[in-house]
């Protein structure tokens, strides 16, 4: 690995693999650093190494992933898996662990393509065993073949949700009941939007044959579940919620939740870009503009880390985002990267037609995002409950980063990961400062897990 | 607004003199150009320490400390406070001399504080070290506290004292019109018959207004923290020749600092971790405990703090005006003094003078 790149790549899900084999054959020194130990990212997890029968039940978005990460493959872009990213500063500094040596890399361009993490959901009873999000359902069945044996409860929103019932239909998993929390409200809000989607057919059509496929098999989906509970001493034993007016329990031991996702925004956070709160995806992205440059510049961004439009999109932004990396190191002419962008900008735009829909349509009600029940767990590393949160708000610690100091909440291993958004809206909603630019957790680095052993790999005389 | 002290500057030192001033019956109110406590205040390493003083400190930090020791009755807050002792370890016999020729220095003014101890208590004390070192010097009354508790267990008796704090209001000019100040802010403008300047790594800049000069460097001294571990350690362990301040914490993580300086745009506000530092402190740290090597480092930051070219701070009345004062400029270890100080400005405004000797401090001294 050199010290230095022309074009640095961080993940190796679509934006990333796509941004690399444009960057490819360039004549540019460029490299692409990731977690996973093989190319995919979490959408096309396991995409080479998977068997048939496996790709099949994943379906056809699955298997595009395949193309991709073949034609990164056959690119001359240096490839560093397993590979954590720590750190990134406004001097496009990287603090990187790669076969647990630490190094200090820079690049004149750096494309963040970090993808989404799960929305961390906190409800009454989430952090009991058993309870589990839906992506480490999908990372399980992906990777390894797992599926639940004794059957399993869905909850939450959005397509992943969907999806994931639709798949463990199809390998005979007993889905005891899907509770979508979307309120019925939801639906009236996203007709206008429905027009517009319409255009993005496909992504409508193929979620109504899960939905009719499910309904055929006889599952169960409640639509505007409320009140959800996991209930159990020390393992998840019932899930409770109310449906229309009434309570129910159902008896699980294992609950897999899904709340749609948001980007991973902590190198981005970590190095200074300006970020914005998106109030209909209902998170915070990095600001960037149409080429995928943030506010500091020779940081880009593209994919899921710059705001939720999914893998296609992601695909396209990071081949849009590549070449604006090729143009700015005097590689493409202005007109040459203009015409090189053109067809993946059109078909970007035609991808995210569905998006203004989904997002309507999947929003979370206010009364999960801002828990009024005091006793919910909101940061599970350090204990701390949405009631302890209200009361640092009540005596005067009135935004996220006073109610962290104050109750150490997001001050544990996950670096606030699970917690921030949970606390942006719980300190919005007891009174303090609005759900805003401004009101995330301030970013900590590192932004991985480092160890001690590995940062003092970073001192001159064990470097290798 | 009108009030009789107006404190610019909203950390540990204006809300301890805010605090000792309201006791005495003064009105008062403290500003803060961003929140309570939002740099050096906050984020310190929380230090309780009498150890390894300047000598003229030494007085100051006595007096602290006993502070400390009943600082619940002070504030109705223990502010996490601990005394575990703090600790330099040597490594070597030159180490050892230097720690004995300090001991003999402290002694020799009449103070007990300081204690050399052999390798036989040294590792009584601290089983969990490496086994080459020597001895050390030891400061039993010594400990930490947590810095964000403190700050808001000060402000807070204060404000119950009836003294109003306003975050995000910045000082524009300060003028005087007669006797009294007028400082106009970027919240309106406050009379006052008395201003302090206590605003941190700020505090050349409101001095500025008066056109009084300090020779004042903003620093960013960085620290990091790592996941909870079983309790191992008690003391606040340094070293003799080495750059390192280590502790556990009441909840099991570990402080790691060691006066490391980040890279800092004063202007911005931005601070920038210098990693290759952070790995020698890293380094430094698993010099003595090599068992930690698999521990996770959960968060590094750098909090913005005055220095003096002294390393002494600036306790005294303007130079330049009356009824001005400062208190600034504590180069990394004005967390132990805090309580004191307040005190120390509170007799400065309204006796006109202090029980403690603070001429060594004085702004003319530059």
């Amino acid at each position: 690995m050199n010290d230095h790149y022309q074009l640095l790549i961080i993940g190796g899900g679509p934006a990333g693999l796509a941004a690399a084999t444009t960057a490819s054959g360039q004549g540019i020194s460029c490299a692409l650093l990731d977690e996973q130990p093989a190319p995919g990212g979490q959408i096309y997890r396991s995409i080479e190494s998977v068997p048939d029968t496996r790709a099949q039940t994943l379906g056809t978005e699955y298997l595009r992933g395949k193309t991709l990460a073949a034609a990164f493959r056959e690119s001359d872009v240096e490839y560093y898996p397993e590979t954590r990213v720590w750190s990134l500063n406004n001097g496009r500094e990287i603090g990187i662990t790669h076969k647990s040596q630490s190094k200090i890399i820079t690049a004149d361009q750096i494309l963040v393509a970090s993808g989404a993490i799960e929305r961390p959901m906190p409800f009454s009873g989430w952090t009991l065993p058993g309870v589990m999000q839906a992506g480490a359902g999908q990372i399980l069945f992906k990777a390894a073949g797992v599926i639940p044996s004794d059957g399993v409860v869905l909850a939450g929103s959005g397509p992943l949700l969907l999806l994931l019932a639709w798949q463990y239909l199809q390998l005979g998993v007993d889905i005891k009941v899907i509770l979508d929390v979307t309120p019925l409200s939801n639906h009236l809000f996203a007709l206008p939007k429905l027009p517009r989607a319409l255009l993005a057919h496909h992504y409508l059509t193929k979620g109504l044959v899960y939905q009719r496929d499910l309904s055929r098999a006889g599952v169960k989906t409640k639509i505007g579940a409320s009140n959800l509970q996991a209930a159990g001493d020390d393992l998840l034993k019932s899930v409770n919620y109310r449906h229309l007016g009434r309570e129910h329990t159902i008896e699980t031991d294992l609950l897999l939740t899904h709340f749609g996702v948001i980007p991973h925004i902590w190198l981005t956070q970590s190095a200074g870009c300006k970020h914005q709160w998106d109030n209909s995806q209902q998170c915070w992205r990095p600001r960037h503009d149409e080429w995928g440059n943030t506010s500091i510049e020779g940081i880009l961004v593209a994919g899921d880390g710059a705001g939720i439009n999914g893998a296609r999109s992601a695909e396209h932004a990071g081949r849009i985002a590549g070449l604006q990396a090729l143009f700015e190191l005097g590689i493409l002419t202005e007109s040459e990267r203009n015409k090189q962008a053109k067809n993946d900008q059109k078909w970007m735009k035609a991808d995210r037609h569905i998006r203004p829909f989904l997002e309507a349509y999947f929003a979370i009600p206010q009364s999960m995002l801002a828990t009024t029940d005091n006793e919910t767990i909101i940061c599970r590393c350090e204990e701390i409950t949405a009631g302890q949160i209200r009361e640092a708000v009540e005596t005067g610690h009135g935004g996220s980063n006073d109610v962290k100091y104050i109750t150490r909440c997001g001050m544990g291993a996950c670096q606030g990961r699970q917690c921030a958004n949970s606390v942006a809206h719980i300190v919005a909603d007891a009174g303090g400062e609005a759900v805003s630019e401004s009101s995330h957790y301030r970013g900590r680095p590192p932004v991985a897990p480092l160890t001690l052993k590995q940062l003092a790999s970073l001192t001159k005389e064990n470097r290798q | 607004m009108n009030t009789d002290v107006l404190i610019i500057g909203a950390g540990l030192m204006g809300s301890s003199i805010a605090l000792q001033l309201a006791m005495r019956g003064c009105k008062c109110a403290v500003i803060d150009k961003a929140s309570p406590g939002r740099h050096a205040s906050g984020a310190n390493a929380g230090g309780l320490r009498l150890l390894n003083r300047d000598p003229a400190e030494i007085p100051l930090s006595l007096e602290a400390a006993k502070m400390w020791h009943e600082i619940e009755s002070l504030v109705d807050s223990d502010c996490d406070s601990r005394f575990t002792g703090q600790l330099r370890v040597a490594e070597n016999k030159s180490d050892m001399a230097k720690l004995e020729e300090r001991a003999s220095m402290v002694r020799a003014m009449g103070y007990q504080h300081e204690e050399i101890i052999g390798k036989k208590e040294l590792y009584q004390l601290v089983p969990a070290l490496a086994p080459h070192c020597v001895g050390g010097l030891l400061c039993r009354q010594d400990g930490y506290g947590r810095p964000y508790h403190a700050v808001t267990a000060f402000r807070r008796k204060a404000e119950s004292l009836g003294v109003t704090f306003q975050s995000a209001t910045e000082a524009y000019t300060i003028e005087q019109e007669g006797k009294d100040w007028k400082v106009k802010t970027s919240q309106g403008t406050f009379n006052s018959s008395i201003v302090v300047n206590c605003a941190g790594a700020w505090s050349g800049k409101i001095a500025g207004m008066l056109n009084e000069s300090v020779p004042l460097t903003p620093k960013a001294l960085m620290l990091m923290v790592t996941e909870r571990l079983p309790h191992f350690v008690d003391p606040v362990m340094g070293a003799a020749s080495r750059k390192l301040s280590f502790k556990q914490m009441q909840n099991g993580t570990l402080i790691i600092g060691g006066a490391l300086v980040a890279k800092l745009d004063f202007k911005k506000e931005k601070t920038d971790l210098d990693w290759n530092q952070l790995a020698e402190s890293a380094k430094t740290v698993l010099h003595f405990f090599p068992q930690l090597q698999e521990v996770r480092i959960v968060r590094a930051w750098a909090g913005i703090e005055a220095y003096m070219p002294d390393n002494l701070p600036v306790i005294s009345a303007s130079q330049k005006a009356n009824n001005f004062y400062h208190a600034f400029g504590f180069s990394a270890h004005g967390f132990q003094l805090s309580p004191v100080i307040g005190r120390i400005m509170s007799q400065l405004i309204l006796d006109g003078h202090s029980e403690l000797p603070i001429e060594p401090f004085h702004i003319n001294r530059f």
